[in-house]
């Protein structure tokens, strides 16, 4: 895989402005193999799992339901640089295809790496919704070790259907995240995402939405729990194609150590999108005066009937809300846990699945001894 | 949206005629000849008798230039530019005149002509202009007054005669000439422009402007403008532009620096109204230009105020570096763009400074088939502490063939840094024009007071004698689209 | 017993407090009135510990044990209540969250056992009943969005259940109807006991009716000028207090 960093996007890139990957270059990634993993690192879900280990397929941990199978699937073209690579050295991924009218429930997919030695895993996932169908995908990547995962998804919501997406990064801390996700919204189905960004040396996320029918509803939200030297970047683009969309989007940096966030959203607004509303909001909370949040919220307008509005603030914690809840008893660490929990709050909104809240909320409860300290 | 549209059809009649500075004046000029060369540098430098240091300067920035490449990222499109099919010095045969009185008669008579008396006693009260003209500055007013006090206001030829110490030190100080593209042409080329000194502890005792005029067919025009206020002083320093109405796109790559020391203020306020080219989007002005203010000083203060309606490109960001403990920079701007025009336009506030503070305050209006973005830079260094910025976009769309958008970066690394942008996008609802035309307003004068009310954060900024000019200016740059 | 001694504080380098002294035994009620920048809220913001004062000299303890040198969250398991002039909103913290937090790390500092949601919830239910309060103050997010006289009796719900040993309100009544302001009172009154005391801050001889203290003090310029029975309440109601601040 000696090609593989030859074609990097560079900063000189509008979109890679605020992240570089040169750091990639260190390593010599190998192709990965197949291994066994303990299933105790599995979360306890009562649902149907689709078990990736190294980017292997695990028959024996999975539950796979009726709607999945292993697939190596053609990939969509894409400028995308990363997404261009994961089509050159795209490893076999899932296809999930929900038909028409059936409601799916809840799907785990997780990915998990085990690296002696540096690897690179390039899945390719596809997830197809039928026409009023309904899912909830909790996709959860994990993993030990240097490597760098790349994954694709390819999304696609027939009319009426509703996916509820909800993410956890929480790779391991020296590996490398870069996630490209792409979903097609039909008329009047709904996009419902959730990330949450914990893990890795340096991620990124990266949406590319499509809202092609006219009622499309999404969805994007995240936060970023980021401490150390940690980079995390989410990046995405919604394209209100179609009359009458909403798009509402919550991001919350929470940076501590010498992390660094980045959010770069882009609303686009074509003209034959009349009536579209459209919200952004990142807002970052620094915790250290090593930290650094950069932020780009972008709206691209060419129709004249739209409600499109966004924001960005950045701030500390406020010392008098510090101070009224330690007047009322509660010790400082906890009052600023307390203060960065509601902080992220908002963000969670989306995230109406049960097990899929608690077990969010339990990752993110692991992650304060990591910013509050 | 009916209503909009029957309004757009009776107007559509009245346009062509709508940019009223649009004559040409036939005055007899000299020219350099046409193209860009390092003997065309050498000319003009020659031409105002510069010292060495300043030819060398020019030089230098011209090798620069030479390895750059024009700039991309803007969301402007232009055919390219063909540098060397340019003339880059024109300026009128008469010698240069000594005093008002030498001025030529019809050089007098055009200023007139564009609401710009230079006869002192016909002027707008209390306002000191320097008129230039394509490459020079043809008079300035009431210098002697401004003298007494010390204040020194003449075109920029004049200061690198009669101040070279301050020039020299001052000069590309704060936007360094490789800084872009443009600037490092500007520094090659520059043609004339105003220079303003107010020395430490004095209040300019009257608004001092500067009228930019282009007229010669081909010509480009690269004015540079420097203003200095030491410790305590205080000027509002205002520009205006205009030129005639062409088929072809004429360039103008402006530069301007503003220094402010220890509690010194500076606003600068302007009324770019360049031809913006015509419904069919043939001609108009590329306006290319970098304007920067160093807020060197504690507790200094820099304001720019821009009413940007004219040129068929406006790529221009004035900004703010924040040193000084305690700075402030503002930034307030309504950018209107029709027909064809497309303006990529906003500021960067840099804090370095402890407690510095910014406000943003952008208006965007689009109509015809225009594009109108917003860009700006917000960034919070490490060592500006409580530093304090709040950004307001908004941006008013008139007609479904136009765009408006806006691209904000802010970046902060500092945890007491709070910063704070919010934008949003509208168009002028039916019931407002509704609610107003019932009250027995025409269509045209509903939408202009919908469209001044949305901008009358930014028009309370302007000085008083310009604010009523730039509130008509607005109804007659939407004209042909609305109102 | 709340004991303050020639206490001085200030603010940058303004000089706010200079020299109180003032005793409140355990078991009593005493009100503060004294005219707007006196120093009222300075005094409690310095009891509570909030940051930006600089105690300057003197001495506060409660019960002998030196308030001063304690963290706010301390003074809070210690007993020290402090009803804000200006309640702080908290958007994205519940109410009960954060009122059960509060109270279990109150209990958890004394060394006795946590409340778990059930009971907390049981507690609040009945006092939120007792204070006429609306049930869904508990689902709400910290003060967000309550209006003033919400937020006021929103601090006495905190204060009934987190049982204070020495409750400081700091004007609570102002901005309160008579209901609501009645509704206050019953709840400093329902908590008056040998082993509860309250620093009652106000302008109005109204709140005074409803709960009648056992000493009045009038602060003034930094100072405690005068101190009386409640009759002094009234005193100050008929002639304000010219004349006061000199002495
Ligand atoms: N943060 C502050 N910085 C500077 N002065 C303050 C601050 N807070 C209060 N003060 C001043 O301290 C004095 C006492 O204020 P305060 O204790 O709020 O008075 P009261 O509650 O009696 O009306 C006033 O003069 C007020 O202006
Ligand atoms: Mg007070």
């Amino acid at each position: 895989m000696s090609d593989l960093l030859a074609n990097l996007p560079g900063r000189h890139l509008e979109a890679w402005h605020y992240t570089d990957l040169k750091a990639l270059k260190s390593f010599a990634f190998a192709a990965p193999a197949p291994a066994a993993i303990d299933s105790a690192l599995l979360p306890d879900l009562a649902m149907n799992r689709i078990v990736f280990v190294n980017g292997f397929l695990d028959e024996a941990l999975s539950v796979l339901p009726a709607w999945a199978r292993l697939s190596s699937h053609e990939a969509t073209k894409s400028d995308l640089p990363l997404a261009i690579l994961n089509a050159q050295h795209r490893q076999a991924g899932i296809a999930i295809d929900i038909p028409d009218d059936v409601d799916a429930g809840a799907i785990l997919l997780i990915s998990i790496s085990q690296a002696g030695a540096p690897i690179a895993l390039f899945p390719r996932h596809r997830i197809s919704l039928g026409r009023n169908a309904k899912l909830t995908l909790i996709d959860i990547a994990q993993g030990e070790g240097v490597y760098w995962h790349n994954p694709v998804s390819e999304i696609s919501l027939a009319d009426a259907a509703q996916l509820s997406h909800y993410r956890l990064q929480d790779e391991a801390e020296a590996a490398f995240h870069t996630a490209t996700i792409f979903a097609d919204i039909a008329a009047s189905a709904a996009y419902e995402s959730f990330s949450l960004v914990l893990g890795g040396q340096l991620s990124r996320a990266e949406f590319h939405a499509r809202l092609g029918g006219a009622g499309a509803d999404i969805h994007l939200n995240a936060a970023q729990l980021l401490a150390g030297t940690q980079h995390a970047d989410f990046t995405s683009v919604v394209s209100h194609d179609a009359p009458h969309c909403a798009s509402r989007q919550t991001v919350k940096s929470v940076l501590a150590g010498h992390s660094r966030g980045v959010f770069q959203g882009r609303i686009e607004v074509a003209r034959a999108a009349q009536k579209t509303d459209g919200y952004q909001m990142n807002q970052a909370l620094l915790l250290s005066p090593h930290a650094e949040i950069d932020s780009k919220p972008e709206l691209e307008i060419f129709a004249d009937d739209v409600k499109c509005s966004h924001g960005a603030t950045i701030g500390a914690l406020d010392p008098e809300q510090i101070f009224y809840l330690r007047s009322r008893g509660i010790p400082e660490p906890e009052a600023r846990a307390m203060l960065i929990r509601a902080f992220i709050d908002e963000a969670l909104a989306p995230v109406t699945h049960d097990q899929a809240r608690a077990l969010l909320e339990r990752a993110i409860e692991g992650a304060w001894s990591k910013l509050v300290s | 949206m009916p209503a909009i549209a029957e309004t757009l059809d009776t107007v559509q009649q009245i346009t062509g005629s709508t940019y009223k500075y649009g004559f040409e004046t036939d005055i007899e000029m000299e020219f350099a000849p046409r193209g860009l060369n390092e003997a065309i540098v050498r000319l003009i430098s020659e031409k105002k008798g510069e010292p060495e240091w300043l030819l060398a300067w020019r030089l230098k920035s011209f090798a620069a230039w030479q390895k750059m490449e024009e700039p991309n990222w803007a969301r402007v499109k232009h055919p390219p530019i063909d540098y060397n099919d340019l003339y880059y010095y024109a300026a009128p045969k008469r010698p240069a005149p000594k005093s008002l009185a030498d001025v030529d008669p019809d050089l007098l008579a055009m200023y007139e002509k564009l609401g710009i008396p230079l006869n002192e006693r016909a002027s707008l009260a209390g306002v000191a202009v320097d008129a230039v003209f394509d490459s020079v500055s043809v008079a300035t007013t009431f210098r002697e007054s401004l003298s007494k006090v010390g204040v020194i206001f003449c075109s920029i030829s004049e200061a690198v005669r009669e101040h070279p110490e301050l020039v020299r030190k001052y000069l590309g100080s704060v936007v360094p000439a490789g800084d872009n593209y443009f600037t490092a042409l500007n520094s090659a080329v520059f043609s004339d422009g105003s220079f303003v000194f107010i020395p430490r502890g004095v209040r300019c005792p009257m608004e001092l402007s500067t009228y930019f005029r282009i007229n010669a067919r081909n010509t480009g025009q690269f004015e540079r403008t420097l203003i200095i206020a030491e410790e305590g002083a205080s000027v509002s320093y205002l520009e205006g532009c205009t030129a005639p109405m062409r088929d072809e796109n004429q360039l103008h790559a402006a530069v301007v620096e503003l220094v402010a020391l220890d509690e010194a203020k500076i606003k600068y306020s302007t009324v770019q109204n360049w031809y913006p080219g015509d419904a069919q989007g043939r001609g108009g002005i590329y306006n290319f230009v970098t304007k920067r203010g160093a807020c060197r000083g504690a507790n200094s203060k820099i304001s720019w105020t821009q009413v940007e309606t004219g040129s068929a490109i406006t790529w221009k960001y004035p900004s703010c570096i924040l040193q000084g403990e305690g700075s402030v920079g503002e930034f307030y701007s309504v950018a209107v763009t029709n027909n064809h025009q497309q303006a990529d336009t906003g500021t960067k506030m840099i804090h370095l400074g402890a407690n510095t503070s910014s406000t943003i305050i952008a208006k965007g209006i689009s109509a015809g088939q225009s594009n109108n973005t917003y860009r700006g830079l917000v960034r919070i260094m490490p060592n500006a502490r409580n530093a304090r910025n709040f950004t307001q976009c908004d941006s008013l769309l008139i007609g479904d063939r136009c765009g408006a958008h806006t691209v904000p970066y802010i970046e902060c690394r500092n945890p007491t840094g709070k910063v704070e942008h919010e934008a949003t996008t509208s168009k002028i609802a039916d019931d407002q024009l509704f609610y107003c035309r019932s009250r027995g307003l025409s269509e045209e004068d509903s939408v202009g007071l919908i469209v001044n009310g949305f901008c009358k954060d930014v028009l309370k900024e302007l000085p008083m004698e310009f604010a009523v000019e730039a509130q008509k200016l607005l109804a007659v740059s939407l004209e042909g689209s609305v109102g | 017993m709340l004991e303050i001694k020639n206490l001085s504080a200030r603010i940058d380098d303004k000089e706010i407090l200079r020299g109180i002294d003032l005793v409140v035994p355990q078991g009593e009620i005493h009100a503060i009135m004294g005219p707007n920048g006196a120093g009222k809220s300075t005094l409690s913001y310095v009891l509570s510990g909030r940051d930006g004062y600089e105690v300057t000299g003197g001495t506060a303890t409660l019960n002998g044990v030196d308030l001063l040198a304690m963290a706010p969250e301390e003074r809070a398991a210690a007993g020290v209540f402090l009803a804000f002039q200006y309640p702080v909103e908290l958007p994205g913290v519940g109410n009960a969250n954060f009122i059960r937090t509060a109270l279990n790390a109150i209990l958890r500092a004394r060394g006795e056992p946590e409340l778990d949601a059930v009971a907390f919830l049981k507690r609040a239910r009945a006092e939120i009943k007792r204070l006429a309060m609306p049930e869904d103050m508990l689902k709400r997010n910290v003060n967000v969005g309550f209006s003033g006289g919400e937020k006021k009796r929103n601090e006495v719900l905190q204060m009934a259940l987190l049982r204070p040993r020495i409750a400081i309100l700091d004007e609570t009544d102002s901005g309160l109807d008579i209901d609501a302001l009645k509704i206050v009172a019953d709840g400093v009154n329902a908590l008056r006991g040998p082993d509860f005391s309250a620093l009652v801050i106000t302008h109005y001889q109204r709140l005074l009716d409803h709960i009648v203290p056992d000493y009045v003090h009038v602060l003034a310029n930094g100072r405690i000028v005068r101190s009386g029975g409640p009759e002094l309440a009234h005193e100050l109601e008929a002639h304000g207090y010219a004349g006061l601040e000199a002495a």
